[in-house]
């Protein structure tokens, strides 16, 4: 799903270096990313979905050389194949859950909105237990139940790749594994691979592998 | 199409703040819309009323204050002339003229003592009733119905100018035998009787018990009335041949008189007759005298402009600012879009969206208000102008 080679990312001339030799997901996957906070975890979903621009190295998300597209391609590829869990769910306080969870449809004509898709919505809203409030704001909702709008999100374009960035990092004790096993289920029922940056340590048996970070970052040379 | 739905949510949801953005926008685009609207029709109005009035003879003094009791049936009080004046035209046989008394009010609306030949000149149409015909009939203007709730078989008691000057003015019910048709014109709100009905009012011409008849007093061989004489405060049948008048109707007083002239030649033979700057009296063509007054609000208009321009300038630095804010606020958002896959465009798009409908929905406003004000401009510059008597 997922194949990185020589990945080679810095932040200005001072700021940290990131260098990836290999990295490797395979379809339906889900392969937790730990590490100290500053190693570049994010940085490497941003650099997966296209959001920033790699300094050298290949990336290859489903068949596609994503560091060859152009700007416009990359959104577009990103909208169609890329679905994102953030930590702040990042759910629009003016939007119904429902609006919400079609919000991708609105913003990208790569996406087209139609029956099946609020269909579709509906359905991951029963499965992930909101089915009953979709007409609610955000305002309305628990903290669970924002995460649980943010995945049906996620999901609802069908993607083939999840990123998830401490999806589970503002919720109880009791919520993250709720919620992390829902983010499996429902990413387990489209085929979509997960890759989640995540410090909930006791969490992490529940995913297939597990990558530490630190491994990746480089302090940039001494002036 | 998205973008409007996703710009509308968010107005819809932020109402509070949407609406005083609408509201202040559409206040923006409609002040000065009104403002224009409403200036050229009070000034087409005005220059209107002045046009419709050949030329009018009055005491020498302030020409506007003569044009402002005459056309406008203002506060403005100018000397009187004599009713010696009004047969000095009659007299030249060049034009008709028609006397005003405006010196009294009821109700807070002034009483217009006139001839029938004012309501042939403004072309009057009653909308109920009858014109005048005997002394003491009054015909009220549309507004003067409208505000005070009469109609025709109701009546009105002129206001006494001085509760204390017994010799002079007393209160005249006078009863209300017509309405005029609205006019949007200051005619709307005024109360016309007949001059002598005017001259009752003022004192010079009175009914009492029958102490003397009228033919003694008309002979000069009656005693004078006392103290103890009832005189009376109302017109009717049985006491109308009482009433009478003391003096030479020439010496009877009038605010003004508006001068008909038969044709150019008359107007400009009559202009010769008052040219005489030491004469007591005047003839003036209210239409050069308008026409000053509307140049003079027109220049206090363009200061308003600019004041109105900045008010104007700073209402949209305002507006511009809340944008700016509300940009910022949405900063999370465009980032949210921009990791799911929204292209720049729509990122601006989005942004823009919110403008526009704001812009669209205070441009809906303001046009309906300005579309408004243009309807009713005629009936509300007359009530503006009919403000000042």
């Amino acid at each position: 799903m997922v194949d990185i080679e020589e990945l080679s990312f810095a932040y200005g001339a001072r700021g940290f270096r990131l260098r990836v030799p290999q990295l490797r997901l395979d379809d339906g996957e889900r392969v937790a990313i730990v590490g100290p906070s500053g190693s570049g975890k994010t940085t490497l979903l941003n650099l997966i979905a296209g959001i920033l621009k790699p300094d050298g190295g290949r990336i290859d998300v489903a068949g596609t050389e994503v560091t060859a597209l152009s700007d416009a391609a990359h959104r577009r590829f990103r909208a169609r194949h890329i679905g994102f869990v953030f930590q702040d769910f990042a759910l629009l306080d003016y939007l119904s859950a429902r609006q919400n969870i079609l919000y991708p449809y609105r913003i990208t004509p790569a996406l087209k909105l139609d029956g099946a898709a609020r269909v579709r919505a509906e359905t991951l809203a029963e499965a992930c237990g909101i089915g009953d409030k979709l007409d609610r704001h955000p305002n309305a909702l628990s903290q669970g139940e924002q995460q649980r709008v943010a995945i049906c999100r996620a999901l609802v374009t069908q993607p083939r790749l999840i990123l998830s960035d401490e999806a589970t990092g503002n919720l109880d004790p009791d919520s993250k594994a709720r919620i992390l096993d829902l983010l499996f289920e429902q990413a387990g029922a489209v085929g979509a691979s997960v890759l989640a940056v995540t410090h909930d340590h006791e969490l992490l048996p529940r995913f297939g592998r597990v990558l530490d970070f630190a491994q990746f970052r480089e302090e940039a040379p001494l002036p | 199409m998205n973008a409007l739905y996703l710009a509308f949510a968010y107005l819809r949801y932020h109402w509070a703040r949407s609406l005083v953005l609408v509201l202040v926008a559409a206040l923006i685009m409609f002040v000065p819309v009104a403002t224009q609207t409403l200036l050229s029709t009070s000034e087409r109005a005005l220059v209107a009323r002045g046009e419709a009035t050949p030329l009018l003879l009055g005491s020498r003094g302030s020409q506007l204050d003569l044009t402002m009791a005459a056309l406008y049936f203002s506060d403005e009080r100018p000397d009187p002339v004599t009713m010696g004046e009004v047969e000095r035209i009659w007299d030249s046989d060049l034009g008709t003229p028609i006397p005003l008394h405006t010196a009294f009010s009821s109700g807070g609306f002034r009483i217009v003592g006139t001839t029938l030949d004012y309501f042939d000149f403004r072309a009057f149409t009653p909308a109920e009733g009858r014109g005048l015909s005997l002394l003491g009939d009054a015909v009220i203007g549309a507004e003067v119905a409208r505000a005070l709730g009469k109609g025709v078989g109701d009546s009105l008691v002129s206001a006494p100018e001085n509760l204390f000057d017994l010799d002079g003015v007393y209160p005249l019910e006078m009863p209300i035998v017509g309405v005029l048709a609205p006019t949007n014109t200051p005619d709307d709100a005024a109360i016309f009787v007949d001059i002598k009905t005017a001259w009752v009012i003022q004192g010079i011409g009175h009914g009492h018990e029958d102490v003397v008849t009228a033919a003694d007093v008309a002979a000069g061989t009656a005693a004078l009335a006392n103290a103890a004489v009832v005189q009376y405060q109302r017109i009717t049948p049985e006491n109308i041949e009482s009433f009478h008048f003391h003096g030479a109707q020439d010496d009877f007083p009038a605010s003004a008189v508006v001068v008909v002239p038969h044709d150019t030649r008359s107007a400009t033979i009559l202009k010769g007759r008052y040219l005489d700057a030491e004469g007591p009296t005047q003839l003036i063509a209210p239409a050069g005298v308008i026409q000053g007054l509307v140049d003079r609000i027109f220049r206090i208009k363009s200061l308003l402009d600019i004041v109105t321009a900045i008010i104007a300038l700073a209402a949209c630095a305002a507006i511009a600012l809340a944008l700016f804010l509300t940009y910022r606020l949405r900063a999370r958002e465009i980032a949210t879009a921009v990791k799911l896959g929204a292209r720049r465009s729509m990122v601006l798009r989005l942004l823009a969206a919110e403008t526009v409908t704001l812009l669209l929905i205070s441009g809906g406003i303001a046009a309906a208000g300005a579309a408004l004000v243009t309807r009713n401009a005629e009936t509300w510059v007359g009530w503006l102008l009919a403000l000042g008597t």
